[in-house]
């Protein structure tokens, strides 16, 4: 069996800074990703970045990308890039099974970072099953990505940031929004998104959702209607429009299978996403060496994502007494970088979250 | 469906691959996945439901669905959305669940 000193799953803003910390501290490293490239969620973003200096605001997620994987590849023979590797088993000796080409092995670490991001929810209604209902990360990823247009005329459900800065990039793509549809009563996402798509001529709709996708084997419509107070829609208040793409941004979920696989000890918080895994302050899980950071133990952003991953790293390494140079000064200034990030009304639901996971871990 | 301008992005011009879908000869460009070249290609329903038939897209487009499941060189199972193109692979809508040889 294949021996590493840490390994790291998923290759995102999380994995990145994680390896790059490792690295700095003397650590070999081993990074896996089930993707061709490492970037995780950053690889299809076109937009400028919301969130701190410090972690590259104002600069394109792309190029963020570009800045983090040269920082870990001016390592040479001490990092390993495994990519297209699909991790699917973490186990307690800290060996974890992997498929790459339908080929199956194990390796074995001192340290195992998890930091395997979220996925996008769906959301229930009549024929969302049917092709052409598509996440709006998914789009993303084609157009941005692979340079394709998901379709013609798109509906969008949901005012989160993802919503409308996908809204906007469907038309940078070329792409006609026909709508974006939101069940509160308020656009959730930052109002600079907002006003730029409004600009553009798209109609936001609040109170409003989907009743369900028109269509035999494709899409080719969607049937909306109002909803009241209380996210019940209002009977006789439905209106069809003809489109054949209908996009849902209704938030992410951690992807926790590995948590729960490997027997760390996982909960429900509700403002984190989903199922997250309980960690100490060193973002250990409750199993011996198996770390976890970034999107994976709640969903919040990338700059957040990126902290998180340093100072997984800074700890992971400490742990396998390999100090990394300022250790105290570099986790002191992370400490307060999170604290920043977390601090404004935006974030609100992150801080009802980790107040939650502390009282109940 | 290919993007032709783009404010911010450039898609330089890629050898095309070719492949077959179903038997019918069609062709993607280097670099794209499997559910990409298909979609380029108009195909949007790349499996059926296991039970009740129903037509499949692909959705999340990381690999972690499993709507875009489809039988390729004979595989089944495989990943379209993750699973880049390659010269002459044979790819198939699944039906079922496949079978592990
Ligand atoms: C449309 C959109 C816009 C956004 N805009 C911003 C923004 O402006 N500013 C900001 O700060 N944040 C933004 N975010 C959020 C940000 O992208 C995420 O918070 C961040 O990418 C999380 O980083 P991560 O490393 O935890 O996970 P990810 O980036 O999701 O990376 C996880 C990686 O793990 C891999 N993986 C998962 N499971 C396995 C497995 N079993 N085996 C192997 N590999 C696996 C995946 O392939 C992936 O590459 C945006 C997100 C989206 C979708």
């Amino acid at each position: 069996m294949k021996q590493c000193e840490s390994i790291i799953i998923g290759g995102g803003p999380a994995g990145l800074r994680a390896a790059k910390a490792l690295l700095e501290s003397g650590a070999r490293v081993c990074l896996i990703d089930r993707n061709a490239s490492m970037g995780g969620q950053l690889i299809k973003q076109t937009h400028m970045f919301f969130g701190s200096e410090k972690q590259h605001a104002s600069t394109r997620g792309i190029s963020i990308q570009h800045k983090l994987l040269s920082d870990v590849m001016r390592y040479g023979s001490r990092i390993e890039i495994l990519s297209e590797t699909h991790v699917v088993g973490v186990y307690q000796d800290k060996v974890i099974a992997c498929m790459k080409d339908d080929r199956f092995f194990k390796m074995r670490g001192e340290a195992i970072i998890i930091a395997t991001g979220a996925s996008e929810k769906h959301l229930p209604f009549e024929n969302n099953d049917l092709p052409g209902v598509y996440a709006a990360g998914a789009v993303q990823t084609l157009m941005n990505e692979y340079g394709i247009k998901p379709g013609h005329k798109v509906l969008m459900v949901g005012s989160g940031n993802i919503g409308l800065i996908v809204s906007y990039q469907l038309m940078q793509a070329g792409v006609e929004v026909v709508a974006l549809a939101e069940a509160a009563s308020q656009i959730s996402g930052y109002h600079v998104h907002a006003s730029k798509i409004k600009r553009h001529g798209v109609d936001i709709l609040t109170n409003t959702s989907i009743k369900r996708a028109l269509g035999e084997t494709e899409v080719t419509g969607a049937e909306l209607w109002k909803l009241d107070e209380s996210w019940q829609g209002i009977e006789g208040s439905e209106w069809t429009i003809d489109l054949d793409t209908i996009c849902i941004s209704v938030g992410l979920a951690p992807l926790s299978e590995l948590f729960q696989q490997v027997g760390a000890n996982v909960e429900y918080v509700r403002e984190l996403g989903g199922n997250v895994p309980v960690i100490d302050n060193t973002y250990q899980t409750t199993i011996d060496g198996v770390y976890a950071c970034g999107d994976a133990i709640g969903i919040e952003e990338a700059s957040s994502a990126m902290v998180e991953g340093e100072m997984t790293g800074i700890y992971a390494a400490h742990a396998m007494a390999k100090a990394h140079p300022n250790e105290s000064t570099r986790l002191k200034a992370l400490e307060e970088e999170l604290a920043f990030l977390r601090s404004g009304p935006h974030a609100e639901k992150i801080r009802v979250g980790y107040k939650k996971r502390g009282e109940v871990s | 469906m290919r993007i032709k301008a783009h404010p911010i992005l450039s898609f330089e011009a890629q050898k095309a691959v070719p492949f077959t879908y179903d038997g019918q000869t069609l062709y993607g460009l280097k670099g794209d996945t499997i559910a990409s070249a298909l979609h380029a290609n108009g195909i949007k329903k790349l499996s059926e439901s296991i039970h009740r038939k129903r037509p499949r897209g692909f959705y999340c487009a990381i690999g972690n669905c499993a709507s875009c499941n489809m039988v390729v060189d004979g595989q089944p199972n495989v990943r379209t959305c993750i699973t880049p193109l390659k010269e002459h692979m044979d790819i198939r809508s699944q039906q079922g669940k496949g079978q592990v040889k």
